[in-house]
């Protein structure tokens, strides 16, 4: 049986990425170039030069994609691309280039929703898995509990009210000295620390039970640094405690590793992740519970955080439901899971036409 | 051969179907929609009313800026994509140069401003010889009164033109002490037959590149780098 073979293109924050996947579940290439070592030394992703950036790399990696998947652009079914939510910039490259293709080639054309990508991803690593399940998206952009009722059917349970999980990893990491990207430094800085060591807030939001706040947790986390700066200053300590490390990259703050109080930077950290993680894994159990559903799912690029991993997995599984996520190369911004998503969108005939423009803040679930 | 031509260096989306001797069919909109939902649409018209099929085109030329960082990207992408297609090189114009040649054979001196925000302009200075373009000052980003002052220096009637030159109309009236006119509305913008009939030239001399190598010409650095480079300086 011949398959449905989808070239997919995204570009929407600060990675140039192509895949081919064959009938949504199955890759057969996954090319991405990442800019993070160009965006490191501004510590954050710079609008303006992801978006040139993109320009230089999309059709190198569109090419490498087709060639890794051994098929020609003629061999395609469909053409896929990011179309929302991201950096309007660097969304705009991918839509015009996946645009002139789809019209050159006279293929059709399918806008995806990046977080849809993002769920769709766990496609790919669980091919059993169908909806319904409840799925956790978790990002630097993101922090959305979702009802994944049906393919392409989504329906928003909980949300953040401020910072995404993801921006308050790189802000805790910036102010730490980790610098960016923020979650995996601090997730490996985690490890070596004891997560019960402070207790920072979690916050809980009024007739709200599946949303979340960060910034609370994040002031708690400044001030312990402010205080311990205070002190440090008048104690003249920063020689007793060590130099302080880290401060190379723009707005990334110099911290010393131990603190007055005895502790550690990786204490620091390791507590930090605990309060996100216990109110990321409790809520979403808690609404799994609520909806009934027996699996859920993890996606964005804090679904690759170990800690976050294995507490779902911990507590989904001591209440009886199936826990998956994607691996972590399919958790970070990529193609293929794009190509999986716009495969159930093919299915339905969502086809785009050559008016399909960016949009930036594109809501879940909008077409 | 035909040739497509390409323009959304600013507000003016303008795309053309050219043969060496004849704009087959130019379609252009100074109207705010963006570029991203318009251009290709337009392609596809132009292409239609001259019943071009693909494989007739030998070339895309497209205007490589400087111009808006945003409207030269969706160009750019749009061309890198069709041209990846066709499998057809890539002619890159001096988006200056294309505003120049609007009034080609004028024995005036050509003075484009595009708008370029922070007080600035794109501009660069060029002339005709009998109708070949000859550039006079190399295209770059430039404080209006350097602007003024160059055109001054070459002492010779100018003709102005761009979305610039509105915007800077009584300091060029005040200051200029050359004779000058302003463009009228169907020559002061951007038109895609202006960057086909300059690209013919430069087809002929080999001047293009691949889809893949094509990128725009921005002459200016994004601000984050400018404040880091403004940072290490001090």
């Amino acid at each position: 049986m011949k398959g449905t073979y989808i070239l997919a293109i995204e570009s929407s924050c600060d990675e140039t990425a192509a895949a081919v996947v064959k009938n949504g579940r199955e890759v057969l290439s996954n090319v991405i170039s990442s800019q993070i070592a160009l965006h490191t030394l501004y510590g954050g992703v710079v609008p303006e030069i992801a978006s040139r950036k993109h320009i230089e790399k999309i059709n190198p990696v569109i090419t490498e994609a087709l060639a890794k998947a051994k098929m020609s652009l003629s061999e395609m079914d469909a053409i896929a691309v990011t179309y929302g939510p991201g950096l309007v910039g660097s969304l705009l490259v991918g839509v015009a280039e996946a645009k002139a293709i789809a019209y050159a080639a006279h293929k059709p054309l399918i806008g995806v929703h990046h977080i849809e990508g993002h769920v769709s991803a766990n496609y790919i690593s669980h091919p059993n898995l169908e909806p319904p399940f409840l799925c956790l998206v978790v990002s630097g952009g993101h922090t959305h509990i979702v009802m994944v009722e049906d393919y392409g059917t989504y329906r928003i349970i909980g949300r953040t009210h401020d910072d995404a999980a993801g921006e308050a990893y790189d802000k805790i990491a910036r102010a730490i000295g980790l610098g960016y990207p923020g979650g995996p430094k601090v997730d490996a800085l985690a490890k070596q620390g004891d997560p019960n060591a402070i207790a920072f807030p979690r916050a809980h939001i009024e007739d709200a039970p599946y949303d979340f706040s960060f910034s609370g947790l994040k002031s708690a986390v400044l001030n312990y640094l402010n205080i311990e700066k205070m002190k440090s200053r008048d104690a003249a300590a920063l020689t007793r405690h060590g130099v302080p490390t880290g401060g190379d990259a723009e707005g990334t703050e110099a911290c010393p590793d131990t603190f007055s109080d005895g502790l550690t930077k990786a204490d620091l950290a390791a507590s930090f992740q605990e309060a996100v993680v216990d109110v990321l894994v409790t809520r979403t159990i808690a609404a799994a519970k609520a909806q009934g559903v027996s699996t859920v799912a993890i996606a964005g690029g804090v679904a690759s955080n170990s800690a976050l991993r294995s507490r779902m997995l911990e507590v989904g599984e001591a209440n009886g439901m199936r826990v998956v996520y994607p691996e972590p190369i399919l958790c970070t911004d990529n193609a293929a899971m794009i190509g999986s998503a716009a495969y159930y969108e093919f299915l339905r005939s969502n086809v785009a036409d050559l008016t399909l423009n960016a949009v930036p803040g594109l809501k879940l679930g909008e077409r | 051969m035909k040739l497509l031509a390409i323009d959304s260096s600013a507000q003016v989306a303008s795309v053309a179907i050219l043969t060496e001797d004849a704009v087959l069919a130019e379609y252009s909109v100074d109207y705010k929609k963006t570029h991203s939902q318009t251009l290709l649409p337009m392609i596809d018209e132009v292409m239609r009313m001259t019943e071009t099929d693909p494989s007739e085109i030998g070339a895309i030329a497209v205007a490589a800026g400087p111009g808006s960082f945003t409207g030269l990207r969706i160009g750019a992408a749009t061309v890198k994509g069709l041209a990846m297609v066709w499998n057809v090189p890539v002619v890159p114009v001096s988006t200056v140069a294309a505003l120049a040649a609007n009034v080609a054979g004028t024995d005036a001196v050509v003075c484009p401003l595009m708008d370029a925000r922070r007080q600035q302009v794109y501009t660069g200075l060029y002339g005709f010889n009998g109708t070949t373009i000859v550039e006079y000052k190399p295209d770059e980003c430039a404080e209006i009164a350097s602007v003024i002052a160059s055109v001054n220096e070459f002492g010779r009637p100018a003709v102005i033109l761009g979305d610039a030159a509105g915007i800077y109309a009584e300091r060029l009236a005040k200051e200029l002490t050359v004779p000058f006119t302003i463009a009228p509305p169907h020559l002061v913008k951007q038109r895609a037959s202006s960057v086909g009939w300059l690209a013919f030239t430069l087809l002929a001399e080999g001047k293009t590149v691949s889809a893949e190598e094509f990128v725009p010409t921005y002459l200016r650095i994004s601000q984050a780098e400018r404040e880091r480079e403004e940072r290490l300086e001090r």
